[in-house]
């Protein structure tokens, strides 16, 4: 880290603090700590993307699986529902996974001709209807359990941190059958690839209401720990002397503390996860790495399986957006599938990945707090940029109205304008690669 | 690791947003593309002269190294792997960078033109490999080749029929589903469809059988006989010398000989490190 | 008989009819992603914001035609605003290519360099385009709204299924047809479309052949625009218009055309009805044609839909995925153009 680095990072926190002097401190906890979790995505694609080159856009699926790993992970089960259609619906996609294995088996074994593409098809068609005799039933009687307050299975009722390391793996689970599928053809088809899985993702996500109640969402997933509810804290005699002692008020004062905790938590595997990725990144793993990137064939001469460490790397990758999308769903302490947006989820990711350094951590890092800080605070800039400029027009103006009713759009705008300055005149980005 | 950071793509291979392989991989220097200069020497037709460059901003691979052709003659570049051939060719065409030296054609220094520029100049190019458009039929082919054109090119369309007459009857088929003689024939045909002055040749018999190659070199003596000059790479030395007026051995990107073709035929020594005895 | 030939009208009806024109639609879009790929050699995550940002100038344009009581009926005012469309769209597509792409050609930068800079166009696009119209639902279709009714065509045949076509899935696939037959002949038939195939067949030779660059993107830059305003509007008066649903259309449009093998026109337009046929089948239900088809007893009690509607783009995807498996390069070996 030299010294232009070290300015980079205290003007984003500069940025924070007069975000925390001008609007309020609330506000500025709320965005660091939805900038620590950036950060953590924006690690995630860098991993993929700066280490070995791979254009995976799948950035919002994996994330989405973190989200969804809370709600499974952390939520109370439903007892009721398990006991309508639990079983037969973990027969069913067990089924699903057999007529899967049957079909890829009939496709390795047999001689290729007529016989084996006929027995294939078979066996595919046959098992999708099985798979939906079983499966369909159960869904109804599960849905059907309470469907204003729960219909859907619950989860298994475990500390939510434990969500965090869920999510890596589902997510990782994920990118693994994903890798297999696109990496491992004559050439790379990861970009389109990922692209759909992510929107595949999302509308079982949606639809799969016994899976995580849909687009009903779900709310009131647990805290990492119980002290962190406002109300408990602003109950607590020592919290609010505490908070007196500071000359606070004890709900404000609740507020805060609670923000700080998760950004605690947050800073915490943040710091891990850099650890890890600058020790990878330094070890002969990383060496062989950039090797592969730099120059595919005279590694694949000297004997390395350039697919095995790009299925590695996509997958490395994955689970750490897995990690971030989980902690993004504590946070919110609801699972809302509806919001997912490639534009937001994946695309300001890499944006964030750009213009912060492809293949350097710190500039993953700083471009996360930066794009995400600019991504929520161009709004009320903009807001004030066109009252500015629409000062001379008449209130009852129509052009005014619209232009003050647009400027939540000025941010897809900037993040365009910023993306295409950075390529352009940094393209390595601000802290690059060394 | 190229400096140029645009270009760096971390090796990603996707082809699902990106198409690599087709691309341009002329590099032409931005400074390029200026008008001709006349010179006002008595010079062979083309001629590049004490040349020095290389790849971008690589090593050189040419030092001071001159190739010439005369009107209507026929002027062979030959030597071992790695002699710098194909580059002193596509230095004389301007697809590398010359740090020293000139090329001379008609007496118009053209050294800072680029090749789109040279080929207005009346200087055709048929690369080794990549030379067809694999697509397009071979009609197709010879229009492209007369693109620059705006005058009728029916009649030079006709010539290359009887220059190659195989072509007539495979006019209306996609050049990449002919046989390797018949994809060089397309190849010269489509450089000469510019109605060229100098034809440039980059190893024309790679790779086709030995029969083909003797018709080819038949072929190549007939279109200089109409006046066009050739200058010609060949790794197939000993013929391509028996039909050259001129030619050039290189060894490290230098002239190690230069004499008319027949006289190095004869040169024991040439005979003994170049043509195996 | 009289049941098979209901069967078949419903057929048509819910399925023909729909996918044809949502092929179509594809078909345009995917064409113009291809061109881009074959000619700039980089896939345009733009292109679905173009065709909002097209769509938009065709529809404000209508409204304005609407105002002045210029009218085409039964046609919908859309058609006659629509050259006004490709002109803005294309003045934006020339901008982006000289303040944005010219720059990355004149320094050789790597096509995923391209690729990133789109990303950087689709956002600010898809900022203009929510800037000036809002990211609300839009409604611009005016005219006739049926070729033929079910009712009628129930009271002419005397079946008892009803066949109903769309003025705008009529307008489509006509305007479909003819938009690709004069792209083929151009492409084919015409010198400057000739060179744009040499240039994407093979760079290089194209440049000693004296085809200059510059100009064979232009050119491409304008088919593009055409192609890319059309497909947006016959899919906004077919359906409607919403600026996220064209971002979100560049799923389906990238299958089809990576389907058909990129670069290839011909593909685009196979992929398309391939992604559209699938996309179609596999969310409908059936149970509407098999009444007529099976024996009472066999009748089904459920909808027999394979999928849910909302998994349409699994659909396009997992054909995209079996035809990389077996055919890397797509149906159509991605060559020319």
């Amino acid at each position: 880290m030299n010294i232009r680095n070290i300015l980079l990072f205290a003007v984003v926190f500069g940025l924070l603090v007069v975000v925390g002097y001008i609007q309020s401190w609330s506000v500025a906890f709320q965005l660091l700590n939805l900038c620590l979790i950036s950060a953590v995505m924006a690690l995630g694609v860098n991993i993929q993307w700066g280490y070995a080159g791979l254009f995976s856009v799948g950035t919002m699926g994996f994330v989405a699986l973190g989200g969804l790993a809370t709600v499974i992970t952390s939520m109370p089960p439903v007892h009721e529902a398990w006991a309508a259609g639990g079983a037969r619906v973990v027969l069913a996609l067990l089924l699903a996974v057999v007529v899967i294995v049957a079909a890829s088996q009939i496709w390795k074994r047999m001689a290729p001709g007529r016989k084996r593409n006929l027995s294939m098809i078979v066996v595919l068609v046959g098992g999708f209807f099985l798979y939906r005799y079983v499966f369909d039933p159960a869904v109804d009687a599960i849905e059907r359990v309470n469907p204003a307050g729960t219909g859907y299975l619950g989860g298994m009722g475990l500390p939510v941190l434990v969500s965090w390391g869920v999510g890596g793996l589902l997510a990782a689970g994920v990118a693994w059958v994903i890798g297999k599928i696109s990496l491992g053809l004559r050439s790379d088809y990861l970009a389109i690839a990922t692209l759909g899985i992510a929107e595949i993702i999302i509308s079982v996500i949606k639809n799969e209401d016994w899976l995580a109640r849909g687009v009903k969402n779900v709310n009131g997933i647990p805290r990492p720990f119980s002290f962190m509810y406002e109300v408990n804290l602003q109950g607590d005699p020592w919290f609010v002397s505490w908070a007196a002692s500071f000359g606070l008020d004890p709900v404000q004062a609740s507020s805060w503390f609670v923000k700080l905790i998760y950004a605690a938590l947050f800073t915490v595997v943040l710091l891990i996860i850099l650890w890890m990725s600058e020790k990878a990144l330094r070890s002969p793993w990383g060496r062989m790495m950039r090797a592969i990137r730099d120059n595919e064939e005279a590694a694949e001469a000297m004997g390395k399986d350039v697919t095995r460490r790009h299925l590695q790397v996509f997958i490395l990758g994955s689970a750490v957006l897995g990690i971030a999308g989980a902690m993004m769903t504590s946070l919110d302490g609801l699972f809302t599938p509806g919001t997912y947006n490639p534009l937001r989820f994946t695309f300001l990711i890499w944006v964030m990945v750009v213009v912060g350094g492809s293949g350097n951590n710190w500039g993953a890092v700083l471009g996360g707090f930066l794009i995400w800080f600019l991504w929520v605070e161009v709004e009320p800039m903009g807001k004030h940029l066109l009252d500015f400029v629409t000062a001379w027009m008449a209130d009852d103006s129509g052009l005014k109205k619209h232009l003050l009713e647009s400027a939540a759009h000025m941010r897809l705008l900037t993040m365009g304008i910023i993306l295409l300055l950075v390529l352009r005149f940094s393209p390595k980005g601000l802290i690059p690669e060394k | 690791m190229s400096d140029n950071p645009y270009k760096d793509d971390r090796g990603n291979k996707d082809l699902s947003v990106t198409d690599p392989s087709k691309a341009s991989t002329i590099e032409v220097d931005p400074g390029q593309s200026a008008e001709p200069v006349p010179v006002g020497e008595d010079k062979p037709f083309l001629i590049g002269e004490n040349m020095t460059g290389g790849y971008g901003k690589g090593a050189d691979i040419l030092h001071d190294c001159t190739v010439s052709v005369n009107k209507g003659e026929i002027a062979v570049i030959v030597g071992p792997n790695g002699a710098g051939k194909s580059t002193a060719m596509k230095a004389i065409f301007g697809m590398l960078n010359l740090r020293k030296g000139r090329v001379v054609i008609d007496g118009k220094d053209i050294t800072r033109l680029s090749p789109q520029d040279r080929v207005a100049e009346g200087m055709a190019f048929v690369p080794q490999t990549h030379n067809i458009f694999t697509s397009m039929t071979v009609e197709e082919n010879l229009e492209m080749g007369a693109f620059l054109r705006r005058d009728d090119i029916s009649a030079t369309m006709e010539q290359v029929f009887e220059l190659f007459p195989i072509l007539r009857d495979k006019r209306k088929q996609a050049a990449g589903e002919l046989s390797g003689g018949q994809r060089q024939q397309v190849a010269v045909g489509r450089a000469l469809m510019t109605q060229p002055k100098v034809l440039m040749l980059d190893e024309p018999t790679a790779g086709v059988s030995p029969i083909v190659m003797d018709e080819l070199f038949d072929r190549i003596i007939e279109v200089a006989r109409t006046g066009i000059s050739i200058l010609m790479v060949e790794q197939n030395a000993r013929q391509a010398l028996a039909i050259a007026d001129k030619g050039y051995v290189l060894v490290q990107g230098r002239n190690r000989y230069t004499d008319t073709g027949k006289a190095l035929l004869a040169d024991p020594e040439v005979r003994k490190s170049f043509l195996g005895g | 008989m009289v049941d098979f030939l209901n069967a078949l009208v419903a057929l048509t009806n819910y399925i023909l009819v729909p996918a044809v024109a949502y092929g179509s639609q594809l078909a345009l879009g995917a064409l113009g992603i291809t061109l881009i790929y074959g000619i700039l050699r980089f896939s345009n995550f733009a292109h679905g914001d173009t065709m909002a940002f097209g769509t938009m100038v065709v529809i404000l344009t209508t409204w304005w035609f609407q105002d002045m009581g210029i009218s085409i009926a039964p046609l919908p005012t859309a058609l006659l605003a629509l050259p006004i469309g490709i002109i803005v769209t294309l003045a934006l597509l020339l901008g982006t290519d000289r303040v944005v792409y010219r720059f990355y050609r004149k320094a050789k930068a790597a096509p995923i360099i391209f690729v990133m800079a789109s990303l950087g166009v689709m956002f600010i696009t898809n900022g203009i385009v929510r800037f000036i119209i809002g990211p609300n639902e839009q409604r611009f279709a005016d005219g006739a709204r049926f070729i033929i009714k079910a009712r009628e065509f129930k009271h002419m045949t005397g079946l008892s299924e009803g066949l109903a076509i769309k003025v705008s899935q009529g307008i489509t696939v006509v305007t479909a047809v003819i938009v690709v037959v004069a792209l083929f002949w151009f492409l084919n038939r015409t010198r400057t479309g000739k060179s744009m195939r040499a240039f994407s067949d093979n760079e290089d030779l194209a440049l000693l052949s004296g085809i200059n660059p510059e100009r064979v993107v232009t050119v491409t830059w304008v088919l593009v625009a055409i192609l890319a305003t059309i497909a947006g509007t016959l899919y906004g008066l077919d359906k409607s218009y919403k600026p996220f649903t064209y971002f979100q259309l560049l799923l389906p449009m990238f299958a089809a055309a990576i389907v058909g093998g990129l670069g290839n026109p011909l593909g685009a337009i196979a992929g398309g009805f391939v992604i559209s046929f699938s996309e179609v089948g596999v969310t409908y239900a059936w149970k509407k044609v098999l009444v007529y088809l099976l024996p009472e007893q066999w009748a089904p009690d459920s909808l027999v839909q394979l999928m849910s509607t909302d998994y349409k783009f699994a659909v396009s995807f997992s054909i995209l995925v079996l035809v990389l498996l077996f055919r890397p390069t797509g149906i159509f070996k991605g060559q020319s153009v």
